[in-house]
C-alpha cells in the first residue's frame, strides 16, 4: 500500500485568511482504494482541506498532491477527480437531462450508459428542472454527474448533513455500490461520526485546524482501549500507553489509552472503543487541562 | 463547453432574438417611406439647389419617423450597455454567487478555457446583436442621413436660407455629430464588445455581488462614453482648418424685434454639410477674439456698433461708410472641424481603440478568474 | 439466497456480523454447498458498509473452509452442514426451553432472563472474537 501513490498526499499544508488559520500544519497521506472519512465539528477546516485538495483554493503555506499532481492543474488531472460540494450544488435551471449532457460534453471519460441506468434506478424524471428536485434527489444528481465522470477519487463535502435519514441512507447505498463497481477511492467529510462509521475504512480527525489523528479504521480500533478498574493516578500508567481521556470516581478510575501493545494488568476491564467514542475523545483531549489530556473528576 | 455555454445563454438568446425581431418589423415597415419620399424630391440625381430640396424633404417628414430616428439612436446607446449588464456581468459573478463554480470547475476542462470559451461565444453573440442593429437603423437613417450630407437641414428650410453648420440644431443631424455617430456604422459592434466583456472584468473582480458589478459596470461606461466623443474622438484624426473673412451682405444694421437694439448681422462663409465643427469663432488678423463678436446660431454678430455704421439723424446709414470701416476690421471666421468625408475612418479608428481595450479586459478576466480562488 | 443485516448498535464489527449470519444461514439449511453469496457490490449497496468489510468477511469464510471464491464469477458455498448439526440445534432448542421454564419457577421475569442471557451472549461474543 505504501508503494502506491497516495490519493491525497498534503504536506505541512496550511491556509490562512488575515490572521486566522483555517487549516494548519496538515500532513495526511490518504491511501488510494479507501473510503477515507474526514471527521471534526464545524469550522474545523474540512471544507478548507477538501477546497486545497480540489483546487478550488490555493495554500498559503506547504503543498498538497492527488495522485501525484497538482489539483486542478490541467484536463487529465481533472478528470481524476470527481467532487461533489458542500449543498451539492446544481445548477437550477437546468433539467436533469442537461446534467448529463454538461457531464457529457465537458467529461471526455464521461460514461453515458452508467448515467442512465442510475437515473433510471433512482427515479428521476429527466426532463424536471433541478431546482425543482427534493434535497435528497439533488445530492443523488450531483454524485451521478461526478460518478459518471469515472473518476479515480472522489471527493464529498458533507453531502448528507442536511438530507433526512432515509435520503442520506439511499445516498450512501448508492456510493457504496459505485465504490465497488468502479474501485474507487473517496474522500468522505462530516460533522457525525455515525454517518462515516459504517462506510469508512480510513479516518481523519481533524479539529481546531489541525489534525488530531489518522489511520486506519481498523487499526486505530485496535489501539484503542477504555480500560475500567479501581482508582489510580495516570503516572502510575506504563508510558507505551498514550492517555487520552481520563475520568476518576471516588473508588472507580476509567482511562482511554492508545497502546499498540496488548494491555496485560489484570487489575483492568479492557473494553473496544466505539468510533464515536474515539472521536469525542479527541475533542476532549484537545479541549483539555495541562495535561495534555481531558480529565474528569467527580468526587 | 459551448454547448454549455449556449444553453446557459440560451434565455437571453431569445430575448435578443426577440428585440431584433420587432426593430426588423419597424424597419421594414417605414423605411419604404423614406425612401420614395427622398427619390421623389429628385434628391439621388440632384445637381442644383440640393440643400434647399433636402430641407423641404427632411421638412416633410412625420413625427412618427421623427420618433424612430431619435428612438433608433438611443436604442443604440442602450443595446451595449443593456449586454454589459445583462451579459457580461452576471457572467461569472453568478456562477460563483450560485456556488455552480463548483460544479463547473470541476468537470475535466481548466477554469481557463471555461472562461475564454464563455467570453469568446457570448462576446460573439453581443458583437453579433449590435452588429445586426445597426446594420438595420442605418439602412433606415440612410435616406435622411444622404439628405443631411447634400445639406439640408429641418430648421434651414423654414428660414429660407442655406444651411450652415449643424449642430443640435434642427432634426437630422449629421452623421458625424456626436448624437449620431454611435448609432451608426462598425462603432457600435466596438461599443457592444467593450461593454460585455467590461461586465464580465467587473464580475471577475467582485465575485458573488452580481448587482455591485452591474452598477459598477454601468457607471464605467457611461463615463467612457462620455469622455469619448468630448475628448477623445475629436483628435483621431487631425481637424481641418477652414479661416475666411466675414462680410455684411444683407444690409449692414438690424434692428432687434423684441428689445429695439441695433445690431450688425455678419455672414460667415462656412458651409460644409454633414461636418462635425469642433470649434467655430471669428478672429482679428493677430489670431484674437475680438470682445465684441459674439456667435449666434444665425452667423456671428458685432455688439457695439462702429460709428460710421451709426444712422444719422434724418438720413440714415452711410452704407459705403459702415461697409468700408468693418472690411477695415479684417475679420475673419476660423473654423475647426472634422469633415463629412471622416466618418468612416473615424467610425474604424473608434471602434478598433474599444476593440484593444476590450481584449485588455478580457486578458483580465482570465487572470482573475486564474488567479483569485473561490471555495 | 441469504439476505444480510447490520446492528450498528451492537457493539459487534460489521464483518463478524456478517460471517456470523453466513454461518447461521449454512447451520439452518438455508445456504448449501453450490449455492452462490451475494456479491460484495450488492451486500456493500444494500446495507450502505464499506465493500472492503465485506470483502474481509468473505476472506475469512474462505480460510475457515466454509466458502471459495471463483475470480470474476463471485463467492460460493464449499460445504453443507451435516444434519447432525440440525439434530444438535433440536437438542439444544429443547433444552433452552427448559430452562427457560426453570428461570421462570426461581422467580425471574422475562427482563432478569433477558439480561441474563445477554450478559452471556456478549462475554461468548468476545471470546470468540479474540479467538479470530
Amino acid at each position: 500500500m505504501t508503494n502506491a501513490t497516495a490519493a491525497i498526499e498534503a504536506r505541512g499544508l496550511g491556509k490562512r485568511y488575515g490572521r486566522r488559520w483555517a487549516l494548519a500544519d496538515c500532513t495526511v497521506s490518504i491511501p488510494a482504494g479507501h473510503v477515507a472519512g474526514l471527521v471534526g465539528p464545524n469550522a474545523a477546516g474540512k471544507t478548507t482541506l477538501i477546497s486545497l485538495a480540489t483546487g478550488m483554493l490555493r495554500p498559503t503555506a506547504g503543498t498538497v498532491e492527488v495522485f501525484g499532481g497538482k489539483p486542478a492543474s490541467g484536463p487529465d488531472q481533472l478528470a481524476r477527480v470527481g467532487y461533489v460540494a458542500q449543498d451539492t450544488p446544481v445548477y437550477d435551471g437546468l433539467s436533469v437531462a442537461d446534467h448529463l449532457r454538461l457531464g457529457a460534453h465537458l467529461n471526455p471519460r464521461w460514461d453515458a450508459a452508467l448515467a442512465r441506468r442510475r437515473i433510471g434506478q433512482l427515479g428521476l424524471d429527466p426532463k424536471q428542472k433541478a431546482g425543482a428536485l427534493s434535497g435528497g434527489q439533488r445530492a443523488q444528481l450531483a454524485l451521478t454527474v461526478a460518478l459518471a465522470k469515472r473518476p479515480e477519487l472522489l471527493i464529498l463535502d458533507e453531502p448528507i448533513a442536511s438530507l433526512d435519514p432515509r435520503a442520506r441512507r439511499e445516498f450512501l447505498q448508492v456510493l457504496m455500490d459505485a465504490v465497488a463497481e468502479q474501485e474507487l477511492s473517496v474522500l468522505l467529510s462530516s460533522h457525525q461520526v455515525a454517518d462515516l462509521e459504517r462506510v469508512s475504512d480510513y479516518l481523519i480527525v481533524l479539529i481546531a485546524s489541525r489534525v488530531r489523528i489518522e489511520g486506519e479504521v481498523d487499526e486505530l480500533l485496535a489501539t484503542h482501549h477504555l480500560l475500567t478498574g479501581p482508582r489510580r493516578d495516570a503516572a502510575s500508567l506504563p508510558a507505551s500507553q498514550q492517555i487520552i481521556t481520563e475520568s476518576h470516581t471516588g473508588r472507580q478510575s476509567t482511562f482511554l489509552v492508545r497502546t499498540s501493545e496488548p494491555v496485560i494488568d489484570p487489575a483492568w476491564t479492557v473494553e473496544p472503543v466505539s468510533l464515536e467514542d474515539l472521536v469525542l475523545a479527541y475533542l476532549g483531549h484537545t479541549a483539555g487541562s495541562a495535561q495534555g489530556h481531558m480529565l474528569e473528576v467527580h468526587q | 463547453m459551448i454547448w454549455l455555454t449556449w444553453r446557459q445563454f440560451r434565455p437571453q438568446a431569445i430575448t435578443a432574438a426577440i428585440a431584433l425581431a420587432v426593430v426588423a418589423i419597424l424597419v421594414a415597415a417605414t423605411r419604404p417611406g423614406l425612401a420614395n419620399g427622398y427619390a421623389a424630391a429628385g434628391l439621388p440625381t440632384c445637381h442644383a439647389n440640393c440643400g434647399t430640396i433636402a430641407s423641404t424633404f427632411l421638412d416633410r417628414i412625420g413625427n412618427f419617423d421623427h420618433i424612430l430616428f431619435y428612438g433608433s439612436a438611443f436604442l443604440m446607446y442602450l443595446a451595449p450597455a443593456v449586454m454589459g449588464l445583462f451579459w457580461g456581468a452576471p457572467l461569472i459573478a453568478r456562477e460563483v454567487e450560485a456556488g455552480t463554480h463548483r460544479i463547473a470547475w470541476n468537470q475535466s476542462v481548466t477554469r481557463t478555457r471555461w472562461t475564454l470559451v464563455k467570453l469568446g461565444l457570448v462576446g460573439l453573440a453581443a458583437v453579433a446583436t449590435a452588429g445586426l442593429l445597426s446594420l438595420m437603423v442605418t439602412w433606415w437613417a440612410s435616406p435622411i442621413d444622404a439628405a443631411s450630407l447634400l445639406g439640408g437641414s429641418a430648421q434651414a428650410a423654414a428660414a429660407g436660407g442655406h444651411g450652415v453648420h449643424v449642430s443640435f440644431s434642427g432634426f437630422a443631424e449629421a452623421r458625424l455629430d456626436p448624437v449620431i455617430f454611435d448609432a451608426r456604422g462598425v462603432a457600435p459592434l466596438g461599443y457592444a464588445a467593450f461593454a460585455f466583456v467590461l461586465g464580465v472584468a467587473a464580475g471577475t473582480v467582485l465575485l458573488r455581488r452580481t448587482l455591485a458589478a452591474m452598477a459598477l459596470t454601468l457607471v464605467v461606461f457611461v463615463v467612457v462614453q462620455v469622455l469619448m466623443p468630448n475628448f477623445v474622438r475629436p483628435h483621431l484624426l487631425p481637424p481641418a482648418r477652414f479661416t475666411a473673412p466675414l462680410s455684411s451682405q444683407h444690409g449692414p444694421v438690424n434692428v432687434n424685434a423684441a428689445s429695439g437694439v441695433a445690431y450688425i448681422q455678419l455672414t460667415a462663409p462656412f458651409a460644409k454639410p454633414g461636418a462635425w465643427v469642433l470649434s467655430d469663432i471669428v478672429i482679428t488678423p493677430s489670431g484674437a477674439e475680438p470682445s465684441n463678436v459674439i456667435m449666434t446660431p444665425a452667423g456671428p454678430e458685432l455688439t457695439t456698433m462702429p460709428r460710421a455704421c451709426v444712422p444719422a439723424p434724418g438720413s440714415g446709414i452711410n452704407p459705403v461708410a459702415c461697409g468700408n470701416t468693418l472690411a477695415a476690421m479684417h475679420l475673419r471666421q476660423s473654423v475647426s472641424y472634422q469633415p463629412a468625408s471622416r466618418f468612416w475612418p473615424l467610425q474604424w479608428i473608434e471602434t478598433g481603440i474599444y476593440l484593444v481595450l476590450a481584449a485588455g479586459l478580457g486578458w483580465l478576466c482570465v487572470w482573475q478568474v486564474r488567479r483569485r480562488r473561490a471555495p | 439466497m441469504v439476505e444480510f443485516h447490520i446492528n450498528s448498535r451492537s457493539g459487534v464489527a460489521p464483518y463478524l456480523q456478517l460471517i456470523r449470519q453466513v454461518r447461521q444461514a449454512l447451520r439452518l439449511g438455508l445456504l448449501r454447498a453450490g449455492d452462490q453469496l451475494p456479491t460484495v457490490k450488492d451486500v456493500a449497496g444494500m446495507l450502505a458498509i464499506n465493500p472492503n468489510t465485506v470483502l474481509k468477511a468473505y476472506r475469512l469464510l474462505e480460510y475457515e473452509g466454509l466458502v471459495a471464491a471463483k475470480p470474476g464469477v463471485g463467492t460460493f458455498v464449499t460445504k453443507t452442514v451435516s444434519d447432525a448439526s440440525i439434530a444438535a440445534h433440536q437438542r439444544l432448542s429443547g433444552e433452552l426451553s427448559a430452562w427457560f421454564g426453570r428461570a421462570k419457577q426461581a422467580g425471574l421475569d422475562i427482563e432478569d432472563i433477558e439480561a441474563l442471557f445477554q450478559r452471556a451472549v456478549t462475554s461468548a461474543a468476545r471470546e470468540e472474537e479474540e479467538a479470530v
